[in-house]
């Protein structure tokens, strides 16, 4: 089962696991998404909380829906690029405040991301 | 709208409900959480025309709650009442006579998605069958109401799972589904809105995502807070 985080919107969560979905390929620009249903059953969920992450996705120009016939990604060049230019910002402000927290300086951190890049990110 | 109005009961003189309201409204999961012993159960069998309130009243779509509404509530049948010999085909299709609401498509296509064949008989099924028999049976009448009750008791956490997307799947936008529960962090996903109970006294705590979204705690939390002494 879908293992959702405490205390945030399970809808953020969901459109965030589909834009994850699109940035590394296996939804692409003009696809049909699955439906409601379908993504309620996948992630356990209300059908009405799907219903709210598919608003939004409209509503943030992600997507268009035809009616009787589903919800499309909807065909732009750029939003592939776009999702993970947003993906980016997020992991960097987490990085800069975790890394300032510590104490490290922006010289050392970039000494140590040269270091470690080229093994690195395998974890996890 | 179900429109449930002070509702209140007492066992020889112990209070189990005082002045209990809530509001139902279709196309929704309803949570009513809260510890054992705290009045669920009371609730729901009035709402379901086992017990009396001694005080209050309930309203379904502007009609009070009487034999004529009953027919519009489902609720979880224990299986163990059953001829023991049936099988869960022969036991649904007399359950369909009683019921004439019943979606027997969407009754078998549940039974489907488990993997339970519906030639098994009653007898041989473990418990944890037994609870999702039970379930797809009550959540395939096309009922204005559908109250579960404590569907997650006693089932092992794999086929605790397996019950949350029965009842996702087997939804409809019609029908309000009132469940409760004391596994408050294993209902959370399920819900639009909650209730919580203590000792009797209901509380409306309204949309689920609302709660994660102004206050970043899930529902377990925010149980423990409200009742923080």
């Amino acid at each position: 089962m879908y293992k959702f985080q405490d205390g945030i919107p399970i809808y953020t969560q969901i459109s965030g696991e589909l834009k994850s979905r699109v940035i590394s390929g296996q939804i692409k620009p003009g696809d049909k998404l699955p439906s409601v249903r379908e993504i309620a059953e996948e992630f356990s969920v209300n059908p009405n909380t799907v219903q709210r992450v598919f608003m939004e996705l409209e509503k943030d120009g992600f997507t268009y829906s035809e009616r009787g016939v589903g919800t499309f990604l909807k065909e732009d060049g750029n939003m592939v690029a776009q999702l993970q230019q947003q993906e980016a910002e997020k992991i960097r402000t987490r990085f800069i405040s975790e890394a300032k927290k510590l104490g490290l300086s922006l010289d050392e951190i970039l000494k140590d991301l040269a270091n470690h890049w080229e093994q690195g990110g395998t974890q996890e | 709208m179900i429109k449930i109005n002070n509702l209140s009961k007492s066992y020889c003189n112990k209070p189990a409900l005082i002045n209990a309201s809530m509001s139902l409204a279709p196309g929704k999961i309803i949570g009513l959480l809260g510890p054992n012993g705290s009045g669920k159960t009371t609730l729901l069998r009035i709402l379901t025309g086992e017990l009396r309130a001694d005080s209050g009243n309930i309203t379904i779509d502007g009609e009070p709650l009487s034999t004529n509404t009953k027919a519009r509530i489902s609720g979880l049948t224990n299986t163990d009442f059953m001829p023991q010999g049936m099988t869960i085909d022969q036991a649904a299709a007399t359950y369909e006579l009683f019921f004439p609401d019943f979606d027997r498509s969407q009754f078998h296509s549940l039974l489907a998605d488990m993997d339970l064949a519906e030639s098994l008989q009653i007898s041989s099924l473990s418990k944890g069958m037994k609870s999702q028999f039970a379930l797809a049976l009550a959540i395939s009448r096309r009922a204005r109401l559908i109250v579960l009750d404590e569907p997650l008791d006693g089932v092992d956490p794999v086929a605790r799972e397996e019950i949350l997307d029965l009842i996702a799947k087997g939804f409809r936008e019609e029908s309000t589904i009132l469940v409760t529960s004391h596994l408050i962090h294993e209902m959370e996903r399920l819900l639009d809105e909650v209730y919580f109970i203590r000792e009797g006294e209901v509380q409306a705590m309204g949309d689920v995502e609302t709660i994660r979204e102004s206050k970043n705690i899930s529902l377990d939390e925010l149980y423990r807070e409200v009742y923080r002494k």
